[in-house]
């Protein structure tokens, strides 16, 4: 959670996923503009100082001796890079591994890719208008490729998307894990603002309980 | 005699609730604290005044559809639906913790019935470390209509009279803003035996999505809370503070010290930091430290002598 200004207004912290850290330290993140608070981020500047409250909430599990795919879409880029990472780190064999990144256009997916290239682990791409990759959606790349039986899925991108890689992944009966998003105000379970419905009947809450969650628990409200 | 000098003076922070003593008059909002333990790493909760604990009712509650929180200028809607885990759960599960705390705990009721906060306070009336029940009127009344219980000065009182009749412990009756005398209900409360008021709950507002012409909460209104809702809160605290002789908790809007000690002055014996708590989890406590220094600073006997010592000509 970060604080985009000093004064009241806006009043709220912001949440964003760690896109990678560094040794000395540095934590990044990646992130697009859409309003008032990321407005105002774009224009910090070197040497200023922000509030930042985290790391919060259950990451991705990773699953050490089964095979990885990781699907990002749009933003959902952004935190896959964390995961690919540690994934790299902790696998002895990536072989078997795949990271499916896409978006609207060749902007919203080449600014990303220098640093997945650089990890040992195999890159299929799409984006909507074609520029870049192959053209379609990534639930098309994900279908198209013959994943090993055993595989995990890891899924970070918009609700649609990740709805849609739920349903394959429990079609071939794959555990797949999603992160998503709600608005917040605390980031820590205070508030109870950031409710999410689940399979079970109770609300969870993203900031807490997530923003990691079992596929299967959610429900989706596309 | 030998003559001490003090070198580290504490100042004298200490407040009187009815019965209930507090070491200084800085409260958590209920709601706004979750059940204290979320914030236990993050400060130290020794330093507060009291803890007031999100609203419990008789029974569990799932609450409302998202989206439940909204940012709006200089504050922020909320529709919780009085999300809680029910009475049985917070005495099972929440009271160990808070209750090795060595912090008065308040307890925030909410009801839909009369006989719903009989019961709950008789259930909460066994736990020792319950030290005093706030009570939320701001919810509605089924049985009338779903008009709320805190918009009416009769209605007002007989939940008043409900809660003293079972409670072993100080009541202090939470007031609803959204009410055209505020004054008249805090009377109506006092008279019904309430020890003590606290306000102001949210205020009732909206926010509108432009884009999607649709409302931003799910719930469609939400209340209002943060910096925005201040110069009212301190509004009805100086109202209430003239017309009732029992002490008054001022809520809405504190960050800092500065905030709570304005509320002070306009007449309220003890502050609850509310929204604050979620930008700066140590809120709360920096509000204490504050005071502290304000106290020292300006050579006070006591914090009580700050209350309501507004100079109006
Ligand atoms: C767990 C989590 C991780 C996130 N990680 C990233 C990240 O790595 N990079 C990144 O760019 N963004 C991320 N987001 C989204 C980011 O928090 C929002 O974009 C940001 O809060 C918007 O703030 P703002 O003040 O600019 O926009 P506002 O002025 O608050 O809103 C502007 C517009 O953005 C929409 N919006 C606001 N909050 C969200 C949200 N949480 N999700 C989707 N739309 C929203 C609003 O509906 C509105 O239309 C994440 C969100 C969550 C919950
Ligand atoms: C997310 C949220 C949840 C709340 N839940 C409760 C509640 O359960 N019971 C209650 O009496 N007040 C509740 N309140 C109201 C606060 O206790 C407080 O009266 C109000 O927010 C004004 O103070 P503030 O401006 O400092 O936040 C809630 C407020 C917020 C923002
Ligand atoms: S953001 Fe406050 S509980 Fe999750």
């Amino acid at each position: 959670m970060i604080r985009t200004g000093v004064g009241k207004d806006p009043l709220l912290r912001r949440p964003f996923s760690i896109h990678q850290t560094t040794s000395q330290g540095q934590i990044q993140i990646y992130f697009k503009v859409v309003g008032r608070g990321t407005e105002i981020l774009a224009h910090v500047k070197k040497g200023e100082n922000l509030s930042v409250f985290g790391p919060l909430g259950r990451g991705f599990r990773i699953a050490e001796s089964a095979p990885a795919c990781l699907v990002g879409g749009g933003l959902g880029i952004a935190p896959m890079l964390f995961l690919a990472k540690k994934i790299s780190q902790i696998k002895k064999d990536c072989s078997q591994d795949l990271i499916i990144l896409g978006g609207r256009t060749r902007s919203e997916v080449e600014p990303l890719m220098k640093d997945f290239e650089q990890l040992d682990i195999r890159i299929a791409t799409a984006t909507d208008d074609g520029s870049y990759g192959q053209r379609g959606f990534v639930t098309d790349v994900f279908t198209g490729h013959s994943l090993p039986v055993d595989c995990s899925v890891y899924c970070c991108g918009p609700e649609p998307m990740m709805a849609k890689i739920s349903a394959l992944s429990k079609e071939r009966h794959f555990p797949c894990q999603v992160s998503v998003e709600s608005v917040m105000a605390c980031g820590m379970g205070a508030c109870l603002g950031c409710s999410k419905p689940t399979k079970s009947g109770a609300y969870a809450h993203v900031c807490l309980d997530g923003p990691v969650f079992d596929a299967e628990d959610m429900v989706w409200n596309l | 005699m030998e003559f001490i000098k003090e070198t580290n003076p504490i100042p004298d922070l200490r407040v009187k609730i009815g019965s209930l003593s507090l070491d200084n008059p800085v409260m958590t909002a209920s709601g706004t604290f979750g059940y204290a333990r979320e914030f236990e790493r993050l400060m130290n909760l020794h330093r507060l005044g009291a803890i007031i604990v999100k609203g419990i009712s008789l029974h569990p509650r799932h609450g409302n559809p998202p989206p439940r929180i909204v940012e709006t200028a200089c504050g922020m809607l909320n529709a919780i639906g009085l999300q809680n885990v029910g009475v049985e759960r917070f005495i099972k599960d929440k009271m160990g913790f808070l209750g090795n705390l060595n912090v008065p705990i308040i307890v925030n009721i909410l009801g839909d019935s009369l006989d719903e906060y009989r019961e709950i306070t008789e259930r909460l009336g066994d736990s020792p470390a319950v030290a005093a029940i706030e009570v939320n009127i701001s919810c509605p009344n089924v049985k009338k209509g779903g008009v709320a219980f805190g918009t009416d000065p009769a209605m007002a009182a007989a939940v008043t009279q409900a809660v003293k009749e079972k409670s072993p412990v100080p009541v202090i009756v939470k007031l609803s803003p959204n009410v055209t005398d505020i004054a008249a209900i805090a009377r109506a409360v006092e008279d019904a035996g309430a020890d003590a008021v606290s306000l102001i709950n949210t205020l009732i507002g909206m926010a509108i999505n432009l884009k999607t012409r649709r409302p931003e909460l799910a719930n469609v209104v939400g209340g209002l809370s943060g910096p925005a809702i201040k110069p009212v809160a301190l509004r009805m605290v100086y109202q209430v503070a003239r017309a009732v002789n029992i002490p008054v908790i001022g809520i809405g809007g504190i960050e800092t010290a500065e905030d709570a000690l304005e509320f002070m002055l306009a007449g309220a014996t003890a502050v609850q930091i509310g929204t604050a708590n979620f930008i700066n989890p140590r809120a709360s406590e920096e509000v204490v430290e504050g005071i502290t220094e304000y106290v020292l600073q300006e050579n006070l006997p006591s914090v009580r002598d700050l209350i309501g010592a507004l100079r109006v000509d």
